[in-house]
């Protein structure tokens, strides 16, 4: 950092983002509608209602399910979502005896189209450090504490390829329809650090 | 490359945090332009997107600058090594600029002519696909490769010389070993390798599976 006079205290990280969008709008580096445009996109647009669609789409409709997990960028994109970090989306099913969880050990790859901007805990380096050694113990600290017979596949986004968990439908929603499950179904539960409760 | 970046397996983390409810996309409001900026500086740099590089560029902060700042401050952050690199921003540009907005009055570097990679993707994303045929098959045991690489790589430290078996043949994605550098598209074939938690972490390990996501060079035949 340089010393300028002044204050020895750097500027907050706040202000460095100002001082940055001043700078490459000044020089027409930036078109400050295309930055209004990306903030939209992920602030409203883009979350994890989309994946939540996915799901109660796989959950009443056995022929999407299975279409679902054979080809999840295609089946995916059929109800709208596709994107940025989701060229190649892989969708695995959570079922009473296999769990996936999934995490980004070298950054925080997460799958935008379905599931929007990752959450403060999937970014923290706790959660990326240690769910591939002790997920088992990670997840209990998250309030899933999985049966001992129950395997963990953990999935570590370290390409290209974006994973998307199908959890397991809860019991006690078979009369619910498509459009009653999907505000049921939580972000968590799509990356595999939860389940979808019964309602 | 070896870096901060890289945590699978790494300790003194501390306790994980769990998920808030109804927690905002953005937290603070700077977030919103810090993530937006991190986007648009990646194009104002490169004359292009190229994740890789951006990825790079954020593996290469130093502690302060990945952790300290948090998410959205290290895409930031990162967003203004690679425009400093590319001479689009001067070496202290935006310290200056953030000083004078806080009421101080320092002089600001001079504009300086901005230096690009030559970069020409030869199609949108990372996708891309190959004549040649996938070199290992689904079950086929591999071990990953027990290299450290001075650039950019996404094969984490931690399977590094281990032994596991291919789950998911992926399509061939950009490689980012050399794209990152703009040194190239080198498109390979990712693979879904699973590994044994004793195979990574010993005997006391607790019993599960990690699939980890590499390029075919990642990954070499075993016994």
């Amino acid at each position: 950092m340089t010393t300028t006079g002044g204050s020895e205290r750097s500027p907050s990280v706040a202000l460095r983002t100002e001082a940055l969008e001043q700078l490459l709008t000044e020089r027409g580096l930036i078109d400050p509608k295309a930055m209004d445009a990306i903030i939209t996109r992920y602030e409203t647009s883009v979350g994890p209602l989309n994946g939540a669609k996915v799901v109660a789409r796989a959950w009443t409709d056995p022929d999407y399910r299975r279409r679902l997990l054979e080809d999840g960028t295609a089946s995916i994109k059929e109800l709208g979502f596709s994107g940025q970090q989701g060229e190649h989306i892989v969708v695995v099913e959570n079922t009473p005896t296999t769990h996936n969880v999934v995490v980004c050990t070298l950054c925080s790859c997460y799958p935008w189209p379905v599931l929007g901007l990752p959450p403060s805990w999937y970014k923290d380096p706790a959660y990326r450090a240690r769910v591939v050694r002790e997920p088992r113990t990670v997840l209990a600290e998250m309030g899933l504490t999985l049966d001992d017979d129950v395997q963990i596949i953990v999935r570590d986004s370290t390409s290209e390829v974006r994973w998307l968990v199908l959890p397991e439908r809860p019991p006690g929603t078979e009369r619910l329809t498509e459009e009653e499950l999907v505000p049921l179904i939580t972000r968590d539960a799509m990356v595999g650090v939860a389940k979808v409760a019964t309602p | 490359m070896d870096g901060i970046a890289d945590m699978g397996g790494t300790h003194g983390w501390g306790p994980v945090h769990p998920p808030q409810r109804d927690e905002p996309v953005f937290a603070e409001d700077w977030q919103r332009k810090a993530f937006a900026l991190a986007i648009l500086s990646g194009r104002a740099a490169n004359g292009g997107i190229n994740t890789d590089a951006f990825r790079h560029a954020l593996e290469r902060l130093d502690r302060a600058h990945y952790i300290d700042d948090g998410y959205f401050g290290r895409w930031l952050n990162a967003g203004e090594l690679m425009l400093t690199e590319r001479a689009v921003l001067a070496p202290g540009a935006v310290e200056a600029r953030a000083r004078n907005l806080r009421g101080e009055h320092v002089p600001e570097p001079p504009v300086t002519e901005p230096v690009r990679p030559h970069y020409a993707p030869t199609a949108e994303g990372s996708l891309r696909s190959l004549d040649a045929a996938p070199a290992f098959g689904v079950g086929q045991r591999v071990r990953a490769r027990d290299v450290s690489v001075p650039g950019h790589t996404r094969l984490p430290g931690y399977v590094r010389g281990h032994t596991g078996v291919v789950e998911i043949i992926q399509p061939a994605h950009v490689l980012p070993d050399t794209n990152a550098h703009f040194l190239g598209e080198n498109p390979q074939y990712v693979y879904s390798v699973w590994f044994d938690s004793y195979e990574l972490w010993g005997a006391g390990a607790e019993p599960f599976t990690v699939t980890v996501d590499m390029y075919e060079s990642y990954l070499e035949a075993t016994a």
